[in-house]
């Protein structure tokens, strides 16, 4: 039976320059459920759908307000991304005390991806299992920022991750040119567009399954869920049914 | 050579004696600055309209001793922020060493290199978009004296808490960032001072060592509230720090007259280290009666 | 040498409320240095707390000495004020520079709190850490009599005040800072209405004492009002302004006020 010799940890290279360990940690980001983030000019703006493990359960948790000018989208492993937002959290409010100025997201993206590299070269340590998506609004305006298990981090201008998040990231790029310039109503409704895409044919979005997260320029961060995106979900698709319906999480694989 | 490796290096006792070994006690505990040295006196400081305008003069004391007259107690930390020494000058220069590391830092961090926005039309973006995006750039970051003052009272706090102060108190004086809640906000006068236990506090005019007892009656006569802070403009605010500088000068035994003053406004920091007092008049010493050889 | 450069006020200087210099020694024995890490800003504060609010005030001049150090220093903070459910106030005076690292050491632990539960801290809890980081530096103390405020979870209001190691008390009214003894006895008397008998009640033992009722918010304010205007009066280090922050249900209200700048 072929047996990988390289993949046992994450400080040796295949012969072909690879690490296995940092490469399994990336398919646990696409076990997922999918996050959408865009920004604008004045905006950025998070949506995520949220998976229930088994009907009795409650949905998972798939945005986190970190400081009140910006929050973390995850995909991947919950607790992971759990260590890191506590990380982030840390890290911000430091930032406000010792220098009386909230987090750069760019400071504070660099920060969790130095912490993420370490993993992927210390033996006997092993990646995070999740990849996240940095929104906010800092001195520099609006910001949207990728992280990813490898350390890599990026600015988008939109983005998608997470099981299927193929489909959204194509509805992002071909609307690509509408972002900038949006409001804030439209910048949602994209984001709400994108995340749907990435939905199996039997589901729709509903109040119970969707979060959205919005910050903007003179707007702290905020998280919305249940009754309150009712109407975004409503305006967004005319003929969806935003009743509370119950979800059997059926045909969707299982968070880990 | 001595053939015992233990002695090379060291004086040779024969001929400068036993080494004192009470200096280097191992078991004791360590010592700390308990008391400034070399010490630089006043710091005067004042905000108008657009701007503050801040002052010191060029001298470090030994005790009563006019050491070195040519030290200068007024720093630039960016076009933000100019910050005003007062007391141990070894500390001063300890803490301007470490904020030029610190200016270092953040020029690597707020550069325009990282986090630049990502823009969907960067291929198309013309010089003018991009020299746009790069003056906001330097608008909203970097440290602005707010920040800076804050950084400073939790560095001297804990340097106090840790029973090693630095014997200074620093008068920051500059713009602060903007409330980012408040729309078209713009930076505002900055003033605030902090002390070697952390203390910290903002006052429309301040005033260190000396200068709290003779220059600050004078100041706050032209600016008692923030009110009046609106009404001044640079020319009376920079007149005012130049006739207190006079009065210490006439009345502070550990000043000089040559200092620096520096004015921040919107436009930068105008820093100038050789000023002078000027239309001095010692004609009011003939009155004084009373100290030293005068006995009628 | 060494007395020349010290950096301590002469002996016969401002009476502070610390010892800024050491104990004179004798000639013979070698000067002593030590650095002193505490000073007194001076200021005071007080709390009342009602039915429905609590009221807590304090004055906002800080001094070093006979000196004005600013007219303008906020004795009170807003905890976690970015939560708009907040309603906790915490007021220090003492030390300013311990006061304000409590105050901070306090806002992070309400805002960890709610970002870990998912929740605004009630005021109790928040009280019991507070006496809990007070006594954590029992061997350092933070030099402050610090007053906390807030709605307990009745919608009363609430009240706790500390001494600078962390031994705290819920109660319906505390003065605190240089003009303590000066507005204490006044709150006793006006809020817990102490030393008033009901009229005709008799003498000695036959007295019987006024019960006290829960005040309302004009009348306290006019309490705070006066209780600051007198103490300004008599305490060198009271003035400048009055800060006064009213916690209700509808949120915490700040209102400011000039006092005497003499």
């Amino acid at each position: 039976m072929f047996r990988n010799n390289y993949d046992n940890d994450s400080v040796t290279f295949s012969p072909q320059g690879r690490i296995f360990q940092v490469e399994y940690a990336q398919e646990a980001v696409k076990q997922g459920s999918v996050v959408v983030g865009i920004v604008s000019k004045t905006h950025a703006v998070l949506a995520a759908l949220k998976r229930n493990a088994e009907e009795l359960s409650s949905y998972q948790k798939k945005i986190i307000p970190i400081d009140s000018h910006y929050g973390v989208a995850l995909a991947g492993l919950a607790s992971d991304a759990r260590v890191l937002s506590n990380f982030m959290k840390q890290q911000s409010l430091a930032s406000r005390l010792t220098y009386d100025r909230p987090i750069l997201l760019s400071e504070i993206t660099h920060r969790i991806g130095d912490r993420a590299q370490t993993n992927t070269q210390h033996y006997g340590k092993r990646p995070y299992g999740v990849g996240l998506l940095i929104a906010g609004v800092d001195a520099k305006g609006p910001h949207l920022f990728e992280f990813q298990p490898s350390g890599v981090t990026q600015e988008m201008v939109a983005c998608g991750i997470g099981a299927r998040s193929q489909m959204a990231r194509t509805y992002l790029e071909r609307n690509l040119e509408q972002f900038e310039g949006a409001s804030r109503e439209e910048l949602v409704k994209h984001a709400l567009k994108a995340l749907k895409e990435s939905l199996s044919q039997d589901k729709e979005l509903t109040v119970d399954n969707t979060s959205v997260g919005v910050g903007g320029v003179k707007e702290d961060f905020r998280l919305y869920e249940g009754q309150e995106i009712s109407g975004w979900l409503e305006t967004t698709f005319e003929n969806t049914n935003t009743a509370p319906e119950p979800e059997a999480g059926e045909g969707m694989e299982v968070d880990s | 050579m001595n053939h015992l490796p233990q002695a090379w290096g060291r004086p040779r006792d024969d001929i400068y004696g036993a080494y004192n070994h009470s200096h280097l006690a191992p078991g004791q505990p360590t010592t700390h600055t308990k008391s400034p040295i070399v010490t630089g006196t006043s710091v005067i400081a004042l905000k108008f309209r657009d701007g503050v305008v801040i002052a010191a003069d060029n001298l470090a004391s030994y005790g009563s001793l006019a050491r070195f007259t040519d030290v200068k107690r007024l720093r630039k930390f960016n076009d933000k922020a100019v910050l005003g020494f007062g007391g141990d000058v070894s500390d001063m220069q300890y803490l301007d060493r470490h904020l030029n590391a610190l200016a270092v830092r953040e020029n690597y961090s707020s550069g325009s290199g990282a986090g630049e926005k990502a823009s969907s039309t960067s291929a198309e973006a013309s010089e003018e978009e991009r020299a746009e995006s790069l003056d906001n750039e330097g608008a909203g970051t970097g440290m602005a004296a707010n920040n800076l003052h804050k950084y400073l009272q939790k560095l001297l706090y804990r340097r106090r808490s840790d029973f090693n102060p630095l014997w200074n108190h620093i008068l920051i004086a500059g713009l602060s960032t903007p409330d980012p809640k408040v729309p078209d906000a713009t930076p505002q006068p900055f003033l605030k001072s902090v002390d070697l236990l952390g203390t910290a506090f903002g006052a429309p005019s301040l005033a260190t060592g000396f200068g709290a007892h003779l220059a600050q009656p004078i100041l706050r006569r032209v600016v008692p509230d923030e009110e009046a802070v609106k009404k001044i403009d640079e020319k009376t605010a920079v007149e005012a720090v130049r006739e207190c500088m006079k009065v210490l000068w006439y009345r502070d035994a550990r000043s000089l007259d040559r200092y620096s003053l520096a004015i921040v406004t919107g436009e930068g920091v105008r820093l100038s280290e050789d000023e002078r007092v000027e239309g001095q008049s010692w004609e009011f010493a003939e009155g004084i009666r009373g100290y030293g050889t005068q006995v009628v | 040498m060494a007395a020349i450069f010290t950096g301590a006020p002469p002996n016969s200087g401002p009476g502070y409320s610390f010892t800024q210099t050491p104990a004179p020694t004798s000639a013979s024995e070698p000067r002593q240095h030590a650095f002193y890490p505490y000073t007194d800003n001076g200021g005071s504060t007080l709390g009342i707390s009602s039915s429905n609010f609590t009221i807590l005030a304090g004055d906002t001049r800080s001094t070093s000495g006979y000196n004005i150090n600013t007219r303008y220093a906020p004795k009170l903070f807003h905890i976690d004020s970015a939560d708009p459910s907040s309603r906790l106030v915490l007021s220090v005076v003492g030390f300013a520079a311990d006061g304000e690292a409590l105050a901070e050491r306090l806002d992070t632990v309400v805002k960890m709190y709610r970002y870990q539960h998912g929740k605004t801290i009630s005021v109790g809890a928040a009280a019991q850490r507070l006496s809990h980081v007070l006594y954590g530096k029992r061997f350092f103390p933070y030099y402050v009599h610090a007053i906390l405020g807030g709605l307990d979870e009745e919608g009363k209001g609430a009240l706790y005040s500390y001494d600078p190691v962390g031994s705290y008390e819920r109660e319906q009214c505390r003065a605190a800072g240089a003009a303590a003894s000066l507005i204490m006895p006044f709150l006793d008397n006006q809020v817990n209405y102490k030393n008033q008998y009901v009229a005709g009640s008799g003498v000695g033992h036959e007295l019987q004492q006024r019960d006290p009722r829960p005040l309302e918010r004009k009348e306290v304010e006019e309490l705070v009002r006066d209780a600051f205007t007198s103490a300004v009066e008599r305490h060198i280090e009271v003035g400048d302004g009055l800060q006064m922050m009213v916690i209700t249900k509808e949120g915490v209200e700040e209102v400011y006020r000039e006092l005497k700048k003499d």
